[in-house]
């Protein structure tokens, strides 16, 4: 399959990014060095590309109904303007991606909402819309054609009345995070105020003059915010940002110091199968809503888990990393990592991944092994930051 | 971009390098290397009294991003040890052939197997 491309490729090879292929993207991994784009998130502000990151439109008299019955979440939850993070689950409740979902004024027609929805920007009424519901939701680079085929089965099976559109390449995203992006994104919004916006709310507003969708959310434990446009004027939207620019690999170390999951490495419906409540995200499962996975996760929440997700800080040198084995020091295979790093704010050796329900409580001694080594660590319950 | 490939030393085709010297040479990773590996943030190196084979593994070098084997570019016994490297291993990046050299080895072979700067330089280019 052919690599695909931002937008903004262009505009970050000129700029001396190094790049790097993820979910099938061609996507910077890095502009100056993942340690002072790192601390400008922590310390100030950043902008990231994530225009790999998928993008379905669903609309029509049941999207309200299928968007439930797909997502582990309860989607009834939001209005216009809302948004939430929520999981999408097998019937055995394996995780195959996480997502967040917008609900969108109502009346927004699937496959326009690029055009249509950004086109008169100006601090529009979301709550005005008349019509049929409307929802936009962000798979992970690489799953938004699963996705869709699965939006549309589950669809025509059960005769619902939505149309499903895979709007991936309408769309560029940009996230501007860090405790300065309120200020900057204040800064380059020419029409509406966003800086109104609470966590998890998005609205319609004009960056630079481009009509786009913008929320409250992002993946770095900072504050910030996410920025959909049209993928025509992406290059205008990112350079009315004088932030650094970062690449995913500080997007990686950022995720990691908050135990936020990444789709395919820390839960993968292959590789490392796990139910919403092992992930540690049991918060994004409304037993009370009917979805695929449903009952198996009801019998879980009753039964408990056997392993869960947990952080771990090496206690001796060296670097944690995704697949090394947790023992109990004296050799016991206890768990494993999915993720690690050096962590460029603590300055200490991190990592995630599952752990036996016994061996997982805050500050329980274990140990990792490295290159055939057991070093000492122990079990932190995530974030490593307070945030 | 282009990168710092020093006409003195030679190279393994893996990115270390060694000084020439018939006592004992020293031993690093190059300009290049350290760009492609980013932040460096850890390195484990071998003792000294320990025995290193050209072309063998004597270490790992690890940035925020990858972890790196090191090869030899020489066999020898090491002789000496960088540890300034484990409290700054930042060195490696920020003067890959001065402070942040990583072992001496008493060579017992020559160097007639190795990239001189030229051959290495194409290699990188």
């Amino acid at each position: 399959m052919a690599e695909r491309s931002p937008p903004l490729h262009g505009v970050h090879e000129a700029r001396g990014a190094k790049f790097t292929g993820f979910g099938g993207w061609a996507m910077p991994v890095e502009f100056d060095s993942i340690k002072e784009e790192h601390a400008a998130v922590r310390e100030e502000a950043g902008i990231f590309d994530v225009s790999h990151m998928g993008e379905i439109e669903v609309a029509g008299p049941d999207a309200t109904t299928l968007m439930n019955r797909l997502t582990t979440n309860d989607v009834t939850a939001l209005d216009p303007g809302d948004s939430q993070y929520a999981a999408i689950t097998t019937e055995d409740g394996v995780m195959i991606d996480d997502t967040v979902v917008y609900r969108l004024p109502d009346g927004t027609a699937a496959g326009d909402a690029a055009a249509d929805l950004t086109a008169d920007a100006a601090g529009r009424d979301l709550d005005a819309g008349e019509g049929d519901p409307a929802y936009l939701f962000v798979p992970n680079a690489g799953h938004d054609e699963a996705a869709f085929d699965r939006w549309v089965d589950y669809r025509d099976e059960h005769g619902l009345d939505a149309d499903v559109v895979n709007t991936t390449t309408d769309w560029a995203m940009v996230a501007v995070q860090g405790p300065d992006a309120a200020d900057a994104l204040d800064d380059a919004t020419t029409t509406g105020r966003v800086v109104d916006l609470s966590r998890f709310e998005a609205t319609t507003a004009a960056v630079a003059g481009v009509g786009s969708w913008v929320a409250r959310t992002g993946y770095t434990g900072e504050d910030g915010f996410e920025v959909l446009c049209p993928a025509g004027d992406a290059e205008t939207v990112w350079s009315a940002f004088d932030v650094q620019p970062c690449g995913l690999g500080a997007r990686d170390t950022l995720r990691m110091e908050m135990g936020y999951l990444l789709s395919g490495q820390d839960f993968d419906p292959e590789e490392e199968p796990r139910t919403p409540y092992e992930a540690g995200i049991g918060f994004v499962v409304k037993l009370d809503t009917e979805f695929v996975g449903r009952d198996a996760l009801e019998v879980q929440k009753e039964d408990g888990v056997e392993e869960r997700f947990r952080g771990i800080r090496l206690l001796e040198r060296g670097v944690p990393r995704g697949g090394y084995a947790v023992t109990d020091g004296d050799l016991t295979r206890i768990g494993h990592l999915t993720s690690g790093t050096m962590s460029p704010t603590l300055a200490e050796p991190i990592g995630l991944g599952y752990l036996r329900t016994e061996h997982a409580a805050d500050g329980e001694r274990v140990s990792v092994v490295v290159r055939g080594e057991e070093k000492r660590a122990e079990v932190v319950v995530p974030p490593f930051l307070d945030r | 971009m282009s990168f710092d490939v020093p006409d003195e030393l030679r190279y393994l085709e893996s990115h270390e390098w060694t000084t020439v010297a018939d006592d004992a040479v020293r031993v690093g990773i190059s300009d290049f290397a350290q760009d492609e590996l980013g932040d460096v943030v850890f390195v484990e190196l071998p003792e000294v009294g320990d025995e290193v084979v050209a072309d063998e593994t004597f270490g790992v070098v690890e940035s925020i991003k990858a972890v790196s084997d090191l090869y030899s570019p020489v066999s020898g016994e090491v002789v000496a040890v960088n540890e300034d490297l484990f409290d700054r291993p930042e060195l490696v990046n920020d003067d890959p052939y001065g402070d942040g050299w990583m072992i001496e080895v008493a060579p017992t072979d020559g160097f007639d197997d190795l990239l001189d700067a030229e051959a290495y330089a194409d290699q990188v280019a």
